[in-house]
């Protein structure tokens, strides 16, 4: 178990191609990511391809460093070592225009964050009007299609605090979706929410690869994972043990922290 | 008794000095509130600032000006600093010493007010894009405001009753007016008169502030 992890964690690793594609040839890129909080090493060494329209899943236990890893991917937690490429462009190291890089990466988060003080077309035009600098109507336009996507253009004018969390969650998703992002990273959207408005969020997120998004998944629904994914990583302690169709993931995982994980989720 | 406090001949004739009193104590909120909520918006955007320098700095003027009594501050510039060299007429003492001790309270209340934004807002505007600037004054100050908006507002109430004080520096505000024609008139209706005004004047603030406080809580 150990050693096919130390085998991950060696450096030519990333060279070696990824299980679906090649890394040369991917929209979005992480390489050799590290992180430690103070002493505390929280990545040690990921790799991550994502292809054009492939939706990635991200299992792991409470802790492995899931969030860390979607945080640093746009850099809202700042990597201590590593290289982040999006469509081929660095996004790591100096001299980088961080605010233009962050709206090409769409980030969604469990508990939503919307601005409370903002209507629903608001929070979702924020961006648009003072990054984008469009003009008040074309982002008004703008706005209603992505609240559209998601099926809520007729709750434009409501506050977050006037909508369920299912719809805030789509809300948030549209705000993310306004800026026309290459690749959409989602930390557990659903974890919040009641059990019944879990699918709502779930169909907006299976639309979206339906229209070619590029997702990268951290999220513990297993069914959707099993019939949307087109790959599934299991994130343990700071690393990548294993990665892989769902079929083989769920049907014939390989480690057993993996097989130690996903047992937990049968019934 | 009637006649000591409310004695209607002698407040109509205090009514022109004390008016001009009023508009001396407008004039000083007038100064003071814009530049002391600004100076404690700074204060306090440095106090939670990364730079720990920058953070003692102010949060060290804020804690130095609320603990010195207003009154103590405004006799130390106006009778003090002579003696340094620096002396400056009433208006300016009251001015400089009212903008201190407000903008240390302001920057006190919003600095709570800043505090109060969960982080996870900051991350969100992050995200999308938007630079420290905007972040600031398109999600974090306006939540941060309408969080502590009844205290900001009950700050505002503290120092229209804050300028009663500049009459110990001989500054015409109303208090002074009114106790310039008590003194002569050797009458209190004249007190009770500028107590009304600030009654008038500050009633529906106070009545705004509780509003504000029942929103919030709901
Ligand atoms: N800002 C932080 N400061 C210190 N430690 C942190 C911070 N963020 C996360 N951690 C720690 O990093 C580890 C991984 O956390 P996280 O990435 O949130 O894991 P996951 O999302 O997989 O549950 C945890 O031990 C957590 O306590
Ligand atoms: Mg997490």
């Amino acid at each position: 178990m150990s050693k096919a992890i130390i085998r991950l964690a060696v450096p030519d690793m990333i060279l070696s191609p990824a299980p679906q594609g090649s890394a040369a040839t991917a929209t979005f890129r992480v390489e050799a990511l590290h992180k430690s909080f103070g002493a505390d090493p929280v990545l040690k060494g990921i790799n991550l391809s994502v292809q054009r329209s492939e939706m990635v899943f991200v299992l792991g236990p409470s802790g492995s460093g899931k969030s860390t890893m979607l945080r640093c991917c746009n850099r809202l937690e700042e990597p201590d070592a590593g290289e982040i490429f999006i469509q081929g462009d660095r996004l790591t190291g100096p001299g980088v225009d961080l605010n233009k890089m962050r709206q090409r990466i769409g980030i969604v988060f469990q508990s939503f964050n919307l601005y409370p003080h903002l209507s629903a077309l608001g929070n979702v035009t924020l961006a648009l009007r003072k990054v984008q600098k469009m003009p008040r109507e074309k982002a008004r336009v703008a706005g209603l299609e992505a609240l559209d996507r998601v099926g809520l253009s007729d709750r434009a004018r409501h506050y977050p605090s006037q909508l369920s969390g299912g719809q805030q969650q789509r809300v948030a998703i549209a705000r993310a979706l306004a800026l026309n992002p290459t690749v959409m990273l989602f930390d557990e959207p659903t974890s919040a929410l009641d059990p019944e408005l879990v699918g709502d969020v779930l169909d907006v997120m299976r639309d979206m690869k339906r229209q070619g998004m590029t997702m990268v998944v951290v999220s513990h629904e297993m069914k959707f994972a099993r019939d949307a994914a087109d790959r599934v990583i299991f994130m343990d302690d700071g690393l990548i043990v294993e990665e892989g169709p769902p079929e083989q993931i769920f049907g014939d995982p390989q480690h057993n922290r993996t097989r130690a994980f996903l047992s937990r989720f049968h019934e | 008794m009637l006649d000591q406090f409310f004695n209607l001949a002698i407040m109509a004739k205090a009514l022109p000095l004390v008016l001009t009193g009023l508009g001396m104590t407008l004039l000083i909120c007038a100064v003071v509130i814009p530049l002391g909520a600004l100076g404690g918006l700074l204060a306090a955007l440095g106090s939670v600032s990364e730079s720990r320098a920058l953070r003692w700095l102010t949060i060290g003027f804020i804690d130095f000006f609320r603990a010195v009594p207003p009154l103590v501050l405004l006799i130390f510039i106006y009778a003090g600093l002579p003696f340094a060299g620096i002396s400056m007429s009433p208006f300016m003492a009251v001015t400089i010493g009212f903008f201190l001790n407000n903008s240390a309270y302001f920057a006190e209340i919003f600095r709570a007010g800043l505090l109060s934004v969960p982080k996870g807002q900051v991350e969100a505007a992050r995200s999308t894009g938007l630079g420290q600037r905007d972040t600031l004054i398109w999600v974090t100050l306006p939540q941060a405001t309408r969080n502590v908006l009844p205290d900001l507002l009950s700050n505002v109430v503290e120092v229209v009753k804050l300028t009663s004080l500049a009459s110990v520096v001989s500054l015409g505000e109303m208090l002074h007016a009114a106790g310039m024609v008590r003194s002569i008139t050797y009458n209190a209706s004249p007190l009770v008169l500028a107590a009304g005004i600030y009654l008038l004047l500050l009633w529906p603030v106070i009545r705004l502030i509780g509003r504000f406080e029942r929103r919030l809580a709901s």
